[in-house]
């Protein structure tokens, strides 16, 4: 096959997927992600046990703005992002320091497609375990109310669109915190440091002047989310969307955050050199 | 540009403020070649460079016409075993050499196919399913050998390749590279045996201190040597009266005979005119049992042009 040819980097990109998702889909290091991506789903499993066994019955509309708000501050600026942190900055940085990065580069792969394979890899990973997260969590919410209560919501009251839009929402948010923080993993040795300074520039993001606000994840996120938390409580500042986007324009916008980081993580790998010495 | 050479064209590499190896120009041809120089003379960091797991500070490289920045053009043809002794984790040996293939692009029938004929010319088709973890030093050097091999390489760059094997593997690995240099490939070693490197290499490249202190063929290389005369022991019964008569050549600038009474050992600044002149006494009728340069190797060359503190060699 031709060295620059569509198929052949098909091939490669097919041949690092499968190579990545074995060595870190199952990984016992990798446990606390799982950890973060079913929490909500044990809670939710809880809350509707308890309402099975003391036979009471939530309101829905009430839970729906339950799941939202936790949903948003927890799922998607904690679970998500600290998953992404986990999955995506040791990507390279793990092989790095296992020294085994250079197994890769020894093969007749062009560096970016390398990336694209690694990247590719840690969006199926993390958005599996996330997706099956937001799922079980809306299913088990669901679970303590009558049949034709949830059929109703479901079909009736736009409740599918919804379950699909967070599922959406999930994978979109593996998609963009994963370019972030793929390219974070090139630039810092250490993670806690590019993930605290996310972590604070995503939770100013609704102080930040307009044009600021849309560099960055959460932003874009906000706006697809199909149930926004009540803007009262206590994290009813962070609940504030000045702005309300589009979503068609949520996603265009996220997808230019990803691209842009994955073209700077493109010139990183470019540049990569082996020196397991100074790891 | 040379197509059928690895050309380096004045190439440094720097690590900060420590220096890798500094101007090195070379132009590496077909055959065996060893790279020999004692830790930290900048063995490893020329092979990392030409690889493209380095990127040189200043200067050119290429391997057989290709940049090391193409590693989609350079590993079509090149395979590199490196010292890391590490692996990916939980794979057996066959998974190992297999998905390295299967990066190529290659398909899977084609790649097990390839995998075990690797597997098979490293001898290691017995232990393939097993975990690299559980393998020997041994063993882990010829897997990593056998990886950088699967794909028919006309390049093979090795770092240290015979660490680790016992003696009958490795003396079947170096008859392995014997047979892969005879078909007319680059085989790149570098070694701290130096008998070995002596028996198996066409040429050598002495490095100190991230510099090429010499290289070429192992005798070019010692003729070179002009600071040190070339050394030349002599079995004869009559050492003295051999003695007296090769004194008359003005290059000979010492004769000392052997402990045990039976030897002379020489050390001349022109051999060529000495073994002449030793033709010459033989037609005489002088009697010597046999003639052989004492000093003219990579250990002597290397000790020489380095040092005998230069390493661990």
């Amino acid at each position: 096959m031709n060295p620059g040819s569509w198929s052949l980097w098909r091939a490669q990109i097919g041949a690092i997927l499968r190579l990545e998702i074995k060595k870190n889909f199952f990984a016992r290091r990798g446990l606390w992600v799982y950890l973060l991506a079913l929490m909500p789903a044990v809670l939710f499993g809880a809350h509707s046990y308890l309402m099975l066994r003391h036979q009471r019955v939530c309101n829905l509309g009430r839970d729906s703005l339950i799941f939202a708000t936790f949903f948003e501050f927890f799922y998607l600026r904690l679970a998500i992002f600290f998953g992404c942190v986990g999955v995506f900055m040791n990507l390279f940085r793990m092989e790095m320091l296992q020294k085994s990065l250079h197994y890769y580069l020894l093969a007749p792969i062009r560096r970016e497609v390398l990336l694209a394979g690694k990247y590719l890899a840690g969006v199926v990973m993390t958005t599996a375990i996330f997706c099956t997260g937001t799922a079980l969590s809306l299913t088990l919410l669901l679970l303590h109310f009558h049949p034709s209560i949830v059929q109703q919501y479901l079909y009736g009251n736009g409740g599918l669109r919804h379950v699909l839009a967070y599922v959406g929402t999930t994978a979109l948010a593996c998609v963009g915190y994963g370019g972030v923080f793929l390219v974070m993993g090139f630039l810092f040795r250490n993670p806690i440091i590019p993930a605290a300074l996310v972590l604070i520039w995503e939770s100013l993001n609704p102080f930040l002047p307009a044009v600021l606000k849309k560099v960055s994840i959460i932003f874009y996120l906000q706006s697809l989310c199909p149930v926004q938390p009540p803007a009262q409580g206590d994290f009813a500042f962070l609940a504030i969307l000045a702005e309300p986007t589009p979503a068609y324009l949520a996603v265009a916008g996220l997808l230019l955050v990803t691209a842009v980081s994955l073209w700077i993580a493109a010139l990183q790998v470019r540049k990569l050199e082996i020196n397991y010495g100074t790891e | 540009m040379n197509e059928r050479e690895i050309v380096f064209e004045n190439v440094s590499k720097f690590y900060g403020e420590v220096l890798g190896v500094n101007r090195v120009n070379l132009s590496i041809p077909p055959g065996i070649t060893s790279l020999v120089g004692p830790n930290g003379s900048g063995k490893t960091t020329l092979m990392n460079l030409m690889t493209g797991l380095l990127r040189p500070s200043q200067g050119h490289i290429r391997v057989l016409g290709v940049t090391p920045d193409e590693p989609e053009r350079l590993f079509q043809f090149v395979g590199y075993c490196t010292q890391f002794d590490s692996f990916p984790r939980s794979m057996t040996g066959y998974q190992f050499v297999y998905s390295y293939l299967r990066l190529h692009g290659k398909p899977h029938a084609e790649s097990k196919d390839m995998a075990w004929h690797a597997l098979e010319r490293v001898k290691l088709t017995d232990a393939a399913q097993r975990k690299i973890a559980g393998y020997s030093k041994g063993m882990r050097q010829r897997i990593k050998l056998a990886q950088a091999i699967s794909h028919w390489p006309t390049v093979l760059v090795l770092d240290e390749p015979l660490n680790g094997l016992d003696p009958l593997v490795r003396a079947e690995t170096i008859a392995l590279f014997r047979t892969l240099a005879e078909d007319g490939l680059h085989v790149i070693i570098s070694s701290h045996i130096l008998h070995e490197v002596d028996a198996i290499s066409d040429q050598v490249i002495l490095l100190s201190s991230g510099y090429v202190v010499a290289e070429g063929q192992i005798h070019g290389v010692r003729t070179e040597v002009e600071d040190h005369p070339m050394q030349i022991l002599i079995r004869c019964p009559a050492p003295g009266l051999l003695a007296s008569q090769i004194f008359q050549l003005d290059t000979v600038v010492e004769a000392r005979v052997h402990a045990d009474g039976h030897g002379l050992l020489v050390r001349t600044r022109d051999p060529d005119r000495f073994y002449l002149l030793l033709n010459r006494l033989v037609v005489d009728g002088v009697n010597l049992e046999s003639v052989a340069p004492a000093d003219d190797d990579v250990h002597s060359v290397y000790e020489y042009l380095i040092g005998p503190d230069g390493g661990s060699i």
